[in-house]
């Protein structure tokens, strides 16, 4: 135990250098519109999020926060029927541009699921092996140490690491959903999406992912979709407001709790509506 | 009174349910008490391994090696053919095709489920034999070859319809979560939505197996009949279920051949028994 949290930033320092302090734009959202069907769901959304920040996505129900943060690892377009257009940049360059690689890019931007998504029929070990083993990694020795630093990061190494051969189902909803979080690091991307990743958890569960979140912001950019306005003032820095579809008000998370500058924020904010 | 009404329905109830384990015990019973006879005046051993096929010589042969082995080469063949098409035919209903297609595909397969075993024969008979004929340089079409292959045409639908079920019952988020790990398309269906249907899959290829194996009417019209020991699938073959269909009728009540047949089919019984225990035990193994 004590070997290990003496590890542990050594670790983190060795696959990032030290914490940025100035503010640096890592995705450029630019007139991003996205559909079923003919039922348009964004419209017209402008957004920068910064590196190594949390950005927060707030806002009612089937406002389209999910929509739009699928469109950013272009995992909108997997369910039939949806399209989308307008310009993503991601450093500076559009992922709906022709020669963009989906699979490079859904490397660089992984996702967390709104409810724990380990795949049922793999180990532990493999799970969070797995994105790594699509891309043909084969060194054991690799993949071990690959899996014990995402699992320490997500916050789940002491908890499985006696039982890394069993099943990624036989765990917790909440133990599930840090593997999935650890399954996302292990193919180190730059950012990462959580979709509501609380919303099928318990309190307990929900408080140790806020503070993973928290730690792992120093590494990767994060966005948040969260229905949960606590949450979105705990770990975010920045928080963007959406209502049916549109972009109302976007600002650093103190601003948007303490002195929003726009009226259906704070209605929103305070419970007046939502 | 109600709770009377409600006393008599449950026993009702129990009572059909206890009907049909008994006749199914009464089945097996029967099957079992002519079945043994035979072995008052045949060895168990000479049954089995015998390679001799002739009940009505004098003395009878009843030796069931090469129906057991016609029926295993129609069985395996039609198995190799079908489980790989109705397999990759289930992934391209459940997970690629567009919807349309997929609509159309699915009634297709139950469609063709519904073809009576004997048409399938009839059309194997007219059309398939003369192929395996031609193509292989045969003197007849009636081989195991050509019952596997229209065997396999019988197995499909189920092997299709069940392994789509199970395919398509995968959540949606499994889907995501390794597309969302830059997985394509394909690697997502073999490392992540096979291995979680595998359960369904291996049920899928023993119910046709099962499917294959108690089928008659076709193998007895495509397989050419010869009791002879097979040594490739281009020979005429017999299998244990055409034997007793084609047999039964003709022999006499009580005698050894009467008692052969019965045997045969209590070998069939405990066959398929074992095969719904193997898809049982896969089945459960894998909800561990």
């Amino acid at each position: 135990m004590l070997n290990l949290l003496m590890e542990k930033p050594m670790l983190q320092n060795a696959t990032h250098d030290v914490e940025i302090k100035t503010e640096k734009m890592k995705i450029s959202v630019n007139g991003l519109n996205a559909y079923y069907g003919s039922l348009q769901v964004i419209k017209n959304i402008n957004l920068e999020i910064m590196a190594n920040r949390a950005t927060a996505i707030i806002g009612p129900s089937g406002c389209g926060k999910s929509t739009f943060i699928r469109c950013l690892n272009r995992m909108h377009e997997v369910i039939p029927k949806a399209k989308s257009d307008g310009e993503v940049l991601l450093d500076g360059e559009n992922i709906y541009g022709g020669d963009i690689d989906l699979i490079n890019l859904r490397r660089r931007v992984g996702m967390v699921f709104q409810r724990p998504n380990p795949f049922p029929a793999f180990t532990i070990f493999d799970n969070v092996a797995s994105g790594l083993k699509l891309t043909g990694t084969r060194d054991r020795a690799f993949l071990e140490d690959a899996v014990e630093r995402s699992l320490v990061k997500a916050a789940l190494w002491d908890e499985v690491k006696d039982k890394l051969n069993h099943s990624g189902a036989s765990l917790s909803g909440g133990q599930q959903q840090r593997l999935c979080i650890a399954r996302a690091l292990a193919v180190n991307p730059e950012i990462i999406l959580f979709d509501e990743p609380c919303s099928a958890l318990d309190p307990i569960s929900t408080g140790k992912i806020e503070e993973l979140i928290h730690e792992i912001k120093k590494i990767y950019t994060i966005v948040i979709v969260t229905h949960n306005m606590q949450q979105a003032a705990r770990v975010s820095d920045y928080t963007a407001y959406f209502y049916i579809g549109e972009l109302v008000e976007f600002g650093e998370t103190k601003k948007i709790f303490t002195n929003p500058s726009k009226k259906e924020t704070e209605d929103y904010i305070t419970g007046r509506f939502g | 009174m109600r709770r009377f009404k409600e006393f008599l329905i449950e026993k009702i109830i129990l009572l059909n349910g206890f009907a049909c384990i008994l006749f199914v015990i009464l089945i097996f019973f029967f099957l079992a008490k002519d079945g043994l006879t035979l072995f008052k005046t045949v060895s168990p051993w000479h049954f089995l391994f015998g390679t001799l096929w002739n009940p009505l010589a004098e003395p009878p042969q009843v030796g069931i090696l090469p129906l057991f082995l016609g029926s295993l080469i129609v069985t395996l063949g039609a198995t190799v053919i079908s489980v790989p098409l109705g397999m990759a035919c289930a992934i391209f209903i459940g997970e690629i095709a567009p919807r349309w297609i997929r609509e159309l595909l699915k009634a297709g397969v139950e469609l063709l489920a519904a073809i009576p075993s004997i048409v399938i024969g009839f059309i194997g008979m007219t059309m398939l034999g003369p192929i395996v004929k031609n193509l292989f340089h045969l003197p007849t079409g009636l081989t195991a070859l050509t019952g596997s292959l229209a065997l396999a045409f019988m197995a499909i639908p189920t092997i299709v319809s069940i392994m789509e079920d199970a395919i398509s019952s995968v959540p949606r988020s499994y889907k995501e979560g390794s597309l969302a790990l830059g997985a394509t398309h394909w690697q997502t269906i073999h490392r992540v939505i096979i291995p979680a249907a595998s359960s369904g899959i291996v049920a899928a290829v023993m119910l046709g197996i099962g499917r294959v194996i108690g089928e008659t009417m076709a193998v007895m019209m495509l397989t050419g009949n010869a009791s002879v020991l097979p040594k490739t699938i281009l020979e005429p073959v017999r299998t244990m279920t055409a034997t007793i269909a084609a047999e039964m009728g003709e022999t006499v009540r009580g005698s050894e051949h009467y008692f052969a047949l019965f045997a045969l089919g209590l070998v069939l019984f405990v066959i398929t028994f074992f095969i719904n225990l193997a898809a049982d035990a896969a089945l459960h193994q894998k909800q561990k």
